[in-house]
């Protein structure tokens, strides 16, 4: 690769022996992967591995306690001068989380807000764009998630995979780099799984970068680039997921898989 | 309340579907509560049919405590007409100059001291949820403090602040003799507002914590500052549950201000009794106090009322009528015979 590509070539996420504990539990025991620009990188596990945490942890919701974490080269919740590390202030966390778009299993839409306001919140909030330039955007971005009849219905009159969507509507409000993913089909009926993952099949093909935690095989077999299987807070195995899901090397895998496929 | 919220969405995704939008039940169910429920649910053989026709039980109990609670109030009505009661100075009195004045100054005080408790409560309660041990520390004893002494007694210590204090002295800014700023409204006022505050501070705790947590999150995500999540996400759906209480404090406090008269305010009692002992008609202006009292609190009720509607919003699939909406949909509403 030529020197010019040296930067698009830099990974958007970057985990080196990252650990989290919560008091005495130790959750994550030393996550190392990367994950590149436009790739659709899955996690999967059984409950209590850590993907989650993990997932939280790229956008500073939780601090880790020891390893490095960069998104986009930057060091994630830190500065770095020489060999020491200044704790970034309340405001600058939140400006970096502005380019994180995160989706929620339990949607996390705000209930006081109808669906277009929920979308128009941030860039109107965070960014300053004037309403009506948000406003059009987020009809725009409903539209686009196949809602947009429902613009001016509170999240409690929708179902929970139109709720899903507009979540996922709100998080693309603010033009996101990276957009992770939590379960985000975990909370839905099954007849409704499908329009939540048709929306991310889009977005995948639309060549967004994206990290997505899910119990959803049959997503990250056709969708997935890059898919990591975690257990007990370390990465057991990883590769390309038709290989992983088709032919894993590691007991641990085989024996989840055999549960959920 | 919350928890409930968060899960209709996801028990009742039927409705959202496509195909489940055709049948407009809402509406239907609006004009016609009693009897469109097993219609709509006969819908697709839309047969007609026979009513039941049944005797319905005779409820003898109701109709013996009917005419028990009716008698016992003939008895007090008549009572009170044997009473030396001379109702005419009653109907005089309502309007007297002092005891209009009187009611404006209870309003004004009320008013007063109720925003400065809010304001007041909403610092505490902040203050109380902060990870400063010394701030959090600090809300908690003021807290324990004002809560914990009658209010009567610290309208009682402000009044008499100038035999501790002689002068009030806040070096550069400020100094004058504590008799001099010690009003009996500013007494009153710091008496019912620092007492007020401690209530509030435990009404919006109680509010910004109901919040679910993953609120906080997603607004964090979208990369919104704490004080902008705070402001924005978390307080407005905290007010849900922080109105219905607050209603019940302003009212309390409208009573309350009656205290006031023993720093010599005069609000509405102190008016009423000063023309009470002046002439001799000391129940009857009490009877005054109490009407108006009664329609000041009335008319705070009806402003609450419809506050609680505006902060409910989103909170229900459809906001329930308002009393004024009901009347309408019941006049224009053709009347329909009753099914038994």
């Amino acid at each position: 690769m030529s020197a010019t590509n040296a930067k698009s070539a830099q990974p958007m996420v970057k985990a080196e022996a990252v650990h989290k504990s919560f008091g005495l539990a130790h959750i994550l025991k030393g996550i190392d992967l990367e994950v590149a620009p436009r790739e659709v990188f899955c996690l999967i596990g059984p409950s209590g591995s850590g993907k989650s945490t993990f997932l939280r942890c790229i956008n500073h919701l939780e601090k880790i306690n020891s390893g490095r974490l960069w998104v986009d080269g930057e060091l994630v919740g830190y500065r770095q001068r020489g060999d020491r590390l200044y704790e970034l202030k309340d405001r600058e966390v939140a400006a970096k989380r502005r380019d994180i778009g995160m989706v929620f299993q339990r949607f996390n839409l705000f209930p006081h807000m109808t669906a277009l306001e929920n979308v128009m919140e941030a860039p109107v909030q965070v960014k300053r764009e004037s309403k009506a330039v948000a406003r059009e955007r987020a009809a725009k971005l409903l539209d686009r998630v196949g809602l947009a009849d429902k613009a001016e219905h509170y999240p409690a009159q929708l179902s929970g995979g139109q709720q899903q969507r507009v979540a996922i509507a709100r998080a693309l409000a603010m033009e996101p780099k990276l957009m992770l993913f939590d379960e985000p089909t975990s909370a839905l009926d099954p007849e409704l799984v499908g329009d939540v993952l048709d929306v991310m099949r889009g977005l995948a093909e639309d060549g967004m970068t994206m990290v997505v935690v899910t119990h959803e095989m049959g997503f990250a077999r056709e969708v997935g680039d890059a898919l990591v299987f975690m257990d007990d807070g370390v990465v057991v195995e990883s590769g390309h997921p038709r290989d992983v899901l088709t032919n894993p090397r590691h007991d641990r895998t085989k024996a989840f898989l055999s549960k959920v496929l | 309340m919350t928890e409930n919220f968060e899960k209709e969405p996801v028990d009742t995704p039927a409705t959202g579907s496509p195909e489940a939008e055709v049948p407009a039940t809402p509406a239907t169910a609006d004009t016609a509560p009693t009897s469109a429920a097993p219609a709509v649910a006969a819908a697709p053989a839309a047969a007609p049919y026979e009513p039941i026709r049944a005797i319905p039980v005779r409820h003898y109990g109701r109709w013996i405590s009917a005419v028990i609670v009716v008698a016992l109030l003939a008895a007090l009505a008549y009572g009170f007409s044997q009473g030396d009661i001379i109702w005419g100075t009653v109907g005089d009195k309502l309007f007297d100059k002092t005891i209009v004045q009187g009611a404006w100054h209870t309003i004004l005080i009320s008013v007063c001291a109720m925003l400065m408790g809010v304001v007041l409560g909403l610092v505490l309660a902040v203050m109380r949820l902060s990870n400063n041990p010394v701030t959090s520390s600090v809300a908690w004893l003021y807290i324990w403090f004002f809560r914990g002494t009658p209010v009567y007694v610290q309208l009682l210590m402000w009044f008499n602040l100038s035999l501790i204090f002689p002068v009030i002295n806040l070096m550069p800014l400020y100094k004058n003799n504590t008799v001099a700023i010690m009003t009996p409204f500013v007494a009153a006022l710091l008496g019912l507002g620092l007492n007020e505050g401690a209530y509030m501070a435990e009404i919006v705790r109680a509010g910004i914590q109901s919040v679910d947590l993953g609120q906080t999150e997603a607004a964090h995500a979208l990369g919104m500052t704490g004080s902008r999540t705070m402001r924005r996400i978390v307080m407005p759906q905290a007010m849900r549950l922080i109105v219905p209480p607050t209603g019940n404090e302003f009212i309390n406090m409208l009573k309350t201000s009656s205290l006031v008269s023993v720093v010599q305010y005069t609000e509405l009692l102190r008016a009423a009794s000063n023309i009470g002992s002046d002439t001799t008609a000391i129940m009857e202006m009490y009877f005054v106090a109490c009407i108006w009292y009664l329609a000041i609190t009335s008319v705070f009720s009806v402003g609450q009322y419809y506050m609680e509607r505006y902060y409910a919003r989103g909170s229900q699939r459809s906001l329930p009528p308002t009393p004024w909406q009901k009347v309408r949909a019941n006049l224009t509403t053709v009347r329909r015979p009753k099914v038994a």
